[in-house]
């Protein structure tokens, strides 16, 4: 059964790359779902996947959802896949509808996500010694606003986020108050006001992050993470409280699927087991979108046609 | 109580958590019982294939592709020159020129593709809900316990937050398209059966009589008789549905509908706020569109011509053939008016930026001081004053106000609203709720009813007030967040002042409308008693307008519930920020207990001002 689908399929790659898009009986017909969320990396790489499969002879469709929401609607069958799985992010979720049942694991990309604490360059010459998280403390008093004063402003992403920042905050006896954004975009559009202004500023970001082609910057360095940290006291510097440390600065940006896709689409899901991208490359695809003005569909088309070489083995 | 607050036991502060009911857990049993014991979601999924279908349907007759019928796209010259015929059919020139102008804006800015999926949207959900709406109005208001029952469901069900229909229509019907389109539907009918009802009451019983006598039977005194005569109100209701689906555009993005909406959201993302802009314009347009079209469709005088020639009667319909053969002809020979996609569009994107950067840049400093100043001295001492009474306190006050306004039910209702909120375990949140829109309502009706005043002084500024009230109502108001922080930061008086814009649109809208309505003889006889502008204004005009303005600081009220929502994306700790947090978690139970505590704080306000409103009215003996 498996041998002959790979002979199918192997035949199928070789007609589209005669160029012929020949119907393809053996799986089924329905559209292969694919969940688009409010960032532009995951939507590129969603066309992206989504061309790919579609050169594969299959019907792709795209829905916008909520990026927490999503893995219930996987669980559910609604949407088929989910392209980006962050640790830090949707860790939480993912594995509570693991436990569940109805999603799968489908491996990991070659890209490592940081989500973390980070400054603007210039803020350097305001603070020397950053990014140490000891020379923030110090200059804690220049992101102190009148809700705050005396202490620094910390602005961090939405609260059901859940990083433990307040946590970390008291542990390592920061002077920091953690003010909690309600959006990704509240969070730009205070980075944004801030470095026009050249006002210091440190805030939770990520990467891969289209950020990173605007603003130049760099995380904060907290005592690195360890196993223990979040949950054993006497783990770090602190001996009696946990989360005295950074986030991982290497988690994991994993592929998720419907259970009933592997019966359905065999081939595409031995596609996207197959399938995988580095930072440099998501990086990439974000940037066709914020930086250059694309439209995530012409960004996708882009990106596939510069990187051939990539994408060429996943297909067989 | 608030002066012995010391002395009081802790159980009269803070709801005791004894007292505390599992409403979320309870709803969320319900819920599952739904959908695994009554196997419910097999029902409800078959009603999202039809709703889908139907979309595939209209999309593809607007936009061509695989699925529905599998048609080729309409060219949007063709959409744009038939609309203009509709909006000359309809209203004349004017009108003509807003339909077509609508068209070819979408189309020459790119995105009439966006527009389309948008558009698509609210043809599937408008008829669909003005059929069920139309339907349960007149079930209402033939059987009297239904009318009884369906009436607060329509008081709750208009002042839940948009946000709270999500995840019921997520776990029910799924995401996507459809599941958008049902949380509109969903969204949109009841204002239809409200005004069904309002005007089927409204029929004088001699008309009825009349259908009787004539010999109808009861469908066709239904049909042929009441539904025409309360022609107008049925069409105000349409109005109004096919205003609250533009306003869920945005929101609907949220569970997978495509369009205008989801990529709005994608812009401000990537802080593109020109190009943001540039869609809330296109939001505006449409629902501008729409709202004049029917309106011009509502009060139109049918016309009958049963002796004209063939050629005459049916004009309107021949010139529509002719435009459309010509206009695909057009299309056919030259793609440019066939469809403009997205990068050969025009864009003032460019435009809007340097606006938005040159404010940050050069109101930000001067705005610090009022910042500090608004945050210190006023913002802090009335969230600590809120957060300090006692809830008993709080509910003894506002039911005995309750009390005194409008007797011994609305006491009751106020009671067990408030109460409702106090054993939900969410009082805290909701008081930092009630907080944030006590400061952006007070603002309102200052900055309202002073600018409100300002224009009703003059006919021609009533109506350019009128139609940026219009403009301000259906630009949606996620746009405003973004400069908002920009200036403000992520703090209680960002979500403030976001919270003010948004709310002070009824609040200037009802006060001129009150002010403008007030008798010409009465003024005339209050001037020649020899009162100047003024006197006149404060004595005659104001009072009289007053019921009027009242019912606009209600829908101030509303709306600014509503805003307090979606102000959560700049970061609150108030109810909206929780309910965030249930959407993104799934969970329907808490989503929902939320949405009912906000609502609640919206009928209490809406009790007391609606029993005071028809005090005063009957006492001015402008009602009977």
């Amino acid at each position: 059964m498996l041998s002959k689908t790979i002979k199918t399929f192997t035949a199928l790659v070789a007609m589209s790359a005669l160029g012929a898009t020949g119907a393809f009986a053996q799986e089924s017909d329905d559209p292969i779902i694919i969940p688009t969320h409010n960032w532009n990396s995951q939507i590129v790489m969603s066309h992206v996947v989504g061309k790919l499969l579609e050169r594969a002879g299959y019907n792709v469709e795209y829905t916008p959802t909520d990026s927490q929401a999503v893995y219930e609607s996987v669980r559910l069958g609604d949407v088929t896949l989910e392209l980006e799985v962050w640790e830090g992010a949707f860790g939480q979720s993912f594995n509570a509808a693991l436990k569940k049942g109805g999603i799968v694991d489908v491996g990991d990309h070659n890209a490592v996500t940081r989500e973390d604490w980070w400054y603007p360059a210039y803020m350097e010459e305001l603070c020397p010694g950053l990014p140490d998280w000891q020379a923030l403390n110090r200059c804690a008093s220049q992101f102190a606003t009148p809700e705050t004063s005396p202490k620094g402003r910390f602005l961090a992403g939405p609260v059901d986020w859940l990083k433990h920042d307040q946590e970390r905050v008291d542990a390592l006896g920061m002077d920091f108050i953690v003010v909690n954004a309600g959006s990704a975009s509240a969070l730009w559009a205070e980075l944004e006001s801030a470095s026009k202004r050249r006002a210091p500023i440190v805030l939770f970001n990520w990467t891969p992050n289209f950020i990173e082609a605007v603003y130049e910057g760099k995380f904060i360095e907290f005592p690195e993470y360890g196993k223990g940290c979040k949950d054993d006291p006497a783990w770090g510097p602190n001996k009696e409280e946990t989360h005295d440390c950074g986030n991982p600065a290497n988690g994991y940006l994993k592929k998720a699927a419907w259970d009933g896709m592997e019966a359905k689409w065999p081939g595409a899901y031995r596609i996207l087991e197959k399938l995988s991208f580095t930072n440099p490359q998501i990086a990439k695809m974000a940037a066709l979108v914020d930086v250059d003005e694309l439209e995530p569909e012409e960004a996708a088309d882009v990106w596939l046609d510069e990187n051939e070489q990539v994408w060429k083995s996943w297909l067989q | 109580m608030m002066l012995a607050r010391p002395w009081l036991p802790d159980a009269l502060l803070r709801p005791p958590a004894v007292l505390l009911l599992p409403f979320a857990d309870w709803l969320n049993a319900f819920s599952d019982y739904l959908q695994n014991d009554l196997q419910l979601t097999i029902f409800t999924r078959a009603i999202a294939d039809v709703v889908q279908f139907i979309l595939d349907v209209v999309n593809n007759f607007l936009l061509g592709g695989r699925k529905g019928l599998g048609l080729p796209a309409v060219p949007w010259l063709t959409v744009a020159a038939l609309a203009g015929l509709l909006g000359y059919f309809l209203g004349g020139t004017r009108l003509a020129l807003l339909s077509g102008g609508t068209f070819t804006y979408l189309a020459l800015f790119g995105q009439w593709k966006l527009a389309m999926q948008t558009l698509a949207l609210v043809f599937v959900s408008a008829p669909a809900a003005v059929l069920i709406g139309l339907l349960l109005g007149i079930a209402a208001q033939r059987k009297r316990w239904l009318e009884v029952s369906i009436a607060p469901l329509l008081n709750i069900a208009q002042s839940l937050p948009h946000f709270s229909y999500l995840l019921p229509v997520v776990i029910f019907f799924g995401v996507g398209h459809h599941a958008g389109a049902i949380a509109t539907i969903i969204f949109a009918t009841p204002p239809m059966i409200r005004m069904t009802l309002l005007g089927l009451k409204r029929i004088q019983p001699e008309i009825i009589e009349a259908g009787r006598t004539s010999g109808c039977s009861p469908r066709q005194r239904l049909w042929l008789v009441e539904v025409p005569s309360a022609r107008q109100e049925i069409m105000v209701g349409i109005n109004q549905v096919i205003m609250q689906c533009l306003a869920m555009v945005v929101i609907a993005s949220f569970i997978g509908a495509p369009g205008l909406g989801y990529k709005l959201l994608l812009l401000l993302q990537s802080l593109r706020i020109g190009d943001a802009i540039e869609i809330g314009v296109s939001i505006v347009l449409i629902a501008i569109m729409l709202d004049r079209l029917t309106l011009a469709w509502a009060y139109r005088v049918p016309e009958y011509h049963g002796d004209e020639r063939f050629l005459v009667r049916h004009k309107y319909l021949l010139g529509a053939i002719a435009l459309a053969a010509v206009s695909i002809a057009i299309a056919a020979l030259e793609p440019y008016f066939y469809f403009i996609p997205r990068r050969e569009g025009l864009s003032t994107g460019f435009l809007w930026d340097p606006i938005v950067d040159w404010i940050t840049l050069n109101l930000f400093d001067p705005l610090q001081v009022f910042r500090h100043f608004v945050a210190l001295y006023i913002l802090i001492p009335v969230r600590d004053l809120y957060q300090w009474a006692p809830f008993s306190a709080v509910m003894l006050l506002y039911t005995g106000l309750g009390w005194c306004i409008g007797g011994r039910t609305c006491a009751l209702l106020i009671f067990s609203f408030l109460g409702f909120i106090a054993l939900s375990g969410w009082w805290d949140r909701a008081m930092i709720t009630a907080y944030m829109i006590t400061v952006a309502v007070s603002v309102c009706i200052v900055l309202g009813l002073t600018l409100g005043i300002w224009a009703s002084r003059s006919p021609s500024r009533a109506k350019r007030a009128l139609l940026l009230c219009d403009t301000f109502q259906t630009f949606p108001s996620f746009i405003y967040l973004i400069p908002v922080i920009m200036l403000f930061q992520v703090n209680d008086l960002s979500a403030i002042a976001a919270v003010t814009i948004y709310a002070m649109i009824p609040a200037v809208r009802y006060t001129i409308e009150g002010l403008r309505n007030v008798p010409v003889p009465l003024q005339e006889a209050v001037t020649s008693a020899g009162a100047n502008r003024l006197q006149r204004l404060v004595q005659l005009e104001l009072p009289l307008a007053l019921p009027h303005i009242m019912v606009g600081i209600n829908q101030t009220v509303m709306f600014s519930l509503f805003m307090v929502v979606i102000a959560a994306f700049i970061g609150t700790q108030d109810l909206g920020q929780e309910m965030m947090r249930a959407l993104s978690f799934n969970d329907l139970g808490k989503g929902l207990v939320l949405g009912f505590c906000v609502a609640f704080l919206g009928l209490t306000i809406d009790q007391l001002v609606s029993h005071w409103e028809r005090r005063r009215k009957r006492e001015l003996g402008l009602a009977e």
